[in-house]
Formats: structure tokens, sequence, C-alpha cells
């Protein structure tokens, strides 16, 4: 909570120096996004369908990961389970295409809606759940997703798994099949990314991150914690269901068997490589699951598993808030140089207070726990 | 009858080896207040480490008293190396670091070993026992004989050695502990070198049922959650009694239940989990946690 205000107060205090600075400020900042954002809508005409697949394959999962990022960084939960709602998004499209014959695009809306109702009936139970034991929960959950999509073979086609088409390009646009797939990831991404701008940024991601920093305090201020854990937990599952959903249609191809618990895995891997306490994190960690083990496996088969190990212990220790940290102290230090200001606060994670947590460690074995 | 009685045996055996891993998971929660999410990948490695012993001329139980050691010095190694200088960290750091474990045993294990199955030798005969009208199967009741043998060496340790009562003294007040001399950073690596030890006994037994392969415990460890929530994360006991019962209840869903059958084992655990920290959060035989705020 005290973190929370202090980032509203640093901005408020950067905003008052002067009118100049702010609208240097504010170009800076809207340059880049703009830059990026057309880099990302350049990329098509110079890369080959497998680099542009790879790169759909990215923005697809920094959907996924922006759902876990509200979660765990902004929200507190830990989960090692949201390789179970991909899953779902994924065999809903999956069914819905195939069976039933409907258009992809209702899919993906379907599949978000589906996984928004799951994780908040997950979420419900889980309220009870405290810091590990969610995370044990969570990771049963993970393990138990194939055996449970098998298990419905009349729905999910077995071990076999469904195999379905590429989405068609629509309106006889210039494009290709991959090209088409390309820029509808990067739209929805971009849309999943202003909508969690938006959620985080206003009463809502303040009560998130009240509940995160002390449940307590936050239920005295009247936030309804229950209430809002819940719907934290469904709308991280809607942003994971979607990316599901997307990831299918992308693979063309859903089997029981690849959405097994290193799925969830991975998906956390790039939440905390990417930083869990941030929306730009989710791209950063969703190229880094991507990327880094098409590299590794040219060393060993296994080589990529290893290599996340690797980093996840060794980010802990060295950089626990992710790239997205590192990005933006050096993003501030460019500002300061050129804006003459330094109006980026510092960031704040779960990470960060770790000596609170220690007195509450300390307090729990004082009590006998 | 029969095929109750025999299903419950069969579900002792099983059993005992995810009270091992439920107990090894609750040595360390208790010292710690962590849970390893690598025990069972630990445990996995260790099995593959028998099984280059076994295969460089090892006699078996030499083979099995050289994973226990390995499996010791591992666990050892890793609370020192890898999680004491994290021990201010939050919650999330750790669970992260364990997982880290997780994925690096595991392919660690698939990188040297490769991914095929191997089979692994099983210490008892396999001619089965005729008792009364049963019909026992030598390695059930091996595996069970092994689990209590492990549990009243572990019992007798806490109950009647120095070492053990100042680990005791950690686990119920490590601040005090210090006061009085106690190495407390150190009876915390005891702790993980004894829960990998368990473990690896657990791999040892798990092995030859299952065959040797890098996921091999994935199944185990879901099992080894679920009964250590269902007996209480804070008490080593109640983890073990968890673990029987977990092994009997997946036989009994498995054989009387058509709609469980073989193929929705893992949800009958996830159903456990969930059920119990719903209905009892510290489970059967845990103390509530007293947090002041």
């Amino acid at each position: 909570m005290a973190t929370a205000t202090s980032k509203r107060d640093q901005g408020a205090v950067a905003g008052g120096t002067n009118a100049g600075q702010e609208r240097r400020l504010f170009w800076l900042r809207f340059g880049a996004l703009a830059f990026l954002l057309a880099a990302a809508c350049a990329l098509p005409f110079y890369l080959s369908n497998y680099q542009l697949f790879e790169f759909s394959q990215a923005f697809i999962y920094a959907i996924a990961l922006l759902g876990l990022n509200i979660l765990i960084g902004y929200n507190g939960q830990i989960s090692l389970g949201h390789g179970a709602f991909y899953a779902l998004g994924g065999y809903t499209t999956a069914i819905m295409t195939t069976r039933w014959g409907i258009h992809y695009g209702w899919t993906i809306a379907a599949s978000g809606l589906l996984s928004l109702a799951a994780g908040f009936l997950f979420g419900l139970p889980a309220l009870r759940f405290e810091g590990l034991y969610l995370a044990l929960a969570t990771l049963a959950l993970a393990l138990a997703t194939p055996q449970v999509l098998k298990y419905f073979d009349t729905w999910t086609g077995g071990s076999q798994g469904i195999v379905l088409d590429k989405p068609p390009v629509p309106l006889d646009l210039p494009l290709n099949q991959d090209q088409y797939l390309y820029y509808l990831s990067l739209a929805i991404l971009v849309l999943a990314l202003i909508m969690a701008w938006n959620l985080l940024r206003g009463r809502v991601g303040r009560a998130m991150m009240a509940i995160r920093d002390n449940p307590v305090a936050a239920e005295t201020m009247g936030v309804h914690n229950a209430l809002y854990k819940s719907l934290t937990f469904g709308v991280s599952a809607l942003y994971t269901g979607i990316a599901g959903s997307l990831g299918v249609l992308a693979v063309t191809f859903a089997a029981p068997d690849t959405f097994n618990v290193f799925l969830s895995i991975d998906l956390l891997a790039g939440s905390v490589v990417g930083g869990v306490v941030s929306i730009s994190g989710a791209i950063f960690g969703a190229l880094f699951i991507v990327f880094v083990p098409v590299y590794a496996q040219q060393i060993s088969q296994a080589a990529p598993w290893a290599i996340l190990g690797v980093f996840l212990i060794a980010l802990m220790y060295l950089m626990p808030n992710g790239c997205a940290s590192l990005l933006h102290r050096l993003w501030g230090a460019l500002e300061k140089k050129i804006a003459g200001a330094s109006a980026i606060p510092a960031d704040l994670t779960p990470f960060e207070d770790g000596a609170a947590e220690e007195d509450q460690r300390s307090a729990r074995a004082a009590s006998g726990d | 009858m029969q095929t109750f009685v025999a299903q419950v045996i069969s579900g002792l055996s099983t059993g005992g080896i995810y009270a091992s891993i439920a107990l090894a998971l609750v040595l360390i929660y208790q010292s710690t207040g962590l849970v390893n999410f690598a025990q069972g990948e630990m445990a996995m490695f260790t099995t593959y480490m028998a099984w280059s012993m076994l295969n460089a001329g090892w006699g078996y139980w030499p083979a099995f008293v050289g994973a226990c050691l390995f499996a010791f010095a591992l666990g050892f190694g890793l609370e020192r190396l890898v999680i004491r200088p994290l021990e201010t960290a939050p919650e999330l750091a750790l669970v992260i670091v364990t997982i880290g474990l997780l994925t690096i045993f595991n392919s660690v294990a698939g990188w040297i070993y490769t991914y095929t199955i191997k089979p692994f030798p099983s210490p008892f005969p396999a001619a089965p026992i005729k008792v009364g009208f049963m019909v026992l199967n030598p390695q059930d009741l091996g595996v069970v004989g092994v689990t209590l043998l492990m549990l009243a060496l572990i019992y007798l340790f806490f109950h009647s050695t120095r070492l053990g009562l100042a680990m005791r003294a950690v686990v119920e007040n490590p601040v005090s502990s210090r006061l009085v001399g106690i190495r407390v950073s150190w009876m915390l690596a005891l702790g993980w070198g004894m829960a990998a030890v368990v473990g690896a006994v657990a791999g040892l037994m798990v092995a030859p049922l299952v065959f040797l392969e890098p996921n091999m415990m994935g199944g185990v460890l879901i099992y080894a959650f679920a009964s250590a929530t269902l007996g209480g994360f804070s008490s080593a006991g109640g983890a073990v009694v968890g673990g029987f019962v977990m092994g009997i209840l997946e036989n009994l869903t498995g054989t009387y239940i058509t709609l469980v059958g073989t193929k929705l084992k893992l949800t009958v655990a996830l159903a456990v989990i969930v059920l119990v920290l719903l209905i009892k959060p510290t489970g059967l035989f845990g103390r509530a946690a007293v947090r002041r705020v």
C-alpha cells in the first residue's frame, strides 16, 4: 500500500517540475512506443514465414504472461498451473471450430470467457490457500491437466488430439496465412496490453496491489479481498485462455501432452524472466521462452530446460525483478539525459519487501508455527 | 473381498512411497517453512546415480547406500549453496528457485541418461508368498517394510540423539536455539540432507514399479503433495499416515469407482488437495498457524 502511494506521489512531484520537460517526456515515450509498434508492423515484410510464426508465438505467450503477471506480480497469488487455462482456451477453440464449425473469431472470445469463469471458480477455493498452498494446488492442477484432457476423449479426441485449420485470411488482404496470424496476434496483444494497463492503474489495480502488500490493511480500507482475489484469478485466466486459443490456432493442433506441467513452468519462467511486476515484462519474457530454447536446442534436446532452470535461479539472485527492471532503469537514465528529469519512479515488486517478509516469517516461527 | 484386501495391501506399498516423499517435504517445510518442489526430481536423479553404480558392477545394497550418501550430499549442498543465500528472500523467490531446480534435475537426467525408460532391479524376490487365502507380493511387503524401518530410524534420530534434539529445537524456536549455542543454519542444511535421503529411498523403491525415466516422479509428487496436505504440513507423523491413506485411496477409487478407473488417478490427488484445503486447511494432524499481523 505504502509503495503504491509513493509511486503516485513521485509521479505527481515529477509532473510539477515544468511543462516543457513534461511535454518532451511525453513525446519521448510516445515516440518510443510508436517506433516499436511500427517496427512490429514492418517485421512481416523482412522475415521468413517460420520466423514470423515464432514471433506470433511470442506475442501469444506474451498475452498469457500478462495474465500471469497480473496475478503473481500485482496480486501476489502464485500460480504454477496456468497451463491448465491455456489448455482450456486452446481446446475450446479446437472443439468449437472443428466439431461445431464456428468461426474462429467467436471461439477466441468464447475461450476467454470460459477461462474467466473457470479461473474465477478456481479462485474461490484458492482464497483459502495462502502462498505455498496455492503454489501446491496449482502445480497439482498442472500435473493433472493432460490426464483430464485424455479422459474426456469424446470431446478432446484423446491422446491423438485435434487437428484444425489455420485461420483463413479475411477480406482478400494481400497477406499469407502466417502474416495474417502474426498481425492477428499482434493486434490482440496490443489490445491486451492496453486493457492491462488500464486495469492496473485504476481503482481495481490499486486494490489488487493493496491486497498483495497487506491483505489485512486492504480489508480494513474497505477492499473486498475475497472478491478481488477471485476476480484477479479470473482475469488472469481470461488472458491465458485467449492466449491458449490463439496458440492452438497458430500451431493448428491441440493434444493433451502439449499442455503438460512444463507448459505451466514455461509460463512461470517467462513471467519471472520478464519481470512479474511489469506489463512490458510479459513481452520480454515471451521472447525469452520462445527464442532461447530455439538456440539451446542446438546444444542438446534437454538443454533448454536446464538453461531455463539456471536462469530462474540466477535471476532470483541477481535481478529478482526480471529484465523489465533493468530496462526500466536504463530507460530512466535515458529520459534523464534527454528530458532532464527522472520521472520514472522506482519499480515496486513483491521481491523488494524482503525485510517485511522476514519479519512475518520470524513472527510465525516465534508463535510456534 | 480378496480383491479388496489385495488392493489395500498394494495400496499400502505405493502409500509407503508417497509417505516417504511427503515426509521429505514436511521435514523441509517444518524447518524452513518452504515446500521443496524439486523433491521428486532430486529423488529421481539419485535413483539414476544408483543405476550408474549398479551398472558399474556394484551390488544392490552397496549402490543403495551409495545413492543415499549421494542424496545426503546433494540435499546438504543445495541448502548451503542455493537456498541459504536466499534465506531472507520472499516465499515466491524460493518457490521459483525450487521450480528451477526441478527443471534442472529433470533435464540434466534426460541429458545424461536419455529419456528412454530403463528397468530398475528390485531387491525383493518376485515369487508371491501365500499366507492363508491371501497371495502377497514380496515387493509390496518389502516397500512397506523399508518405509516403516526408515520411519522408525527417523523417529529414533529425532527423539533419542542430541543432534535430533537440536534439530527439533530449531524447528520450535530458531532464535532461542541460536542463543543456547545450536548452529541453526547447519541444522537446516542437515534437514535438507535427511529429506533428500528419505526421498532417495522412495525413488529407489518406486523405480522398479514405474521404470526409471526422468519424468517418473510426476505422479508420485502430486500424491505426495496430497499426502502431506491431508496429514498436515506441520506434522511428520500426519504426512506418513496421509501417504498410506492416499496409497489405499488411489487403489480403491481406481478399482471400485469406474468413473475414475486408472485414467483419473492424478485428478483424485488434486481433488483431495483442494478438498482438504477447503475443509481443514491444516490437515488431519496439523496445527493451525497463529500469526501476528
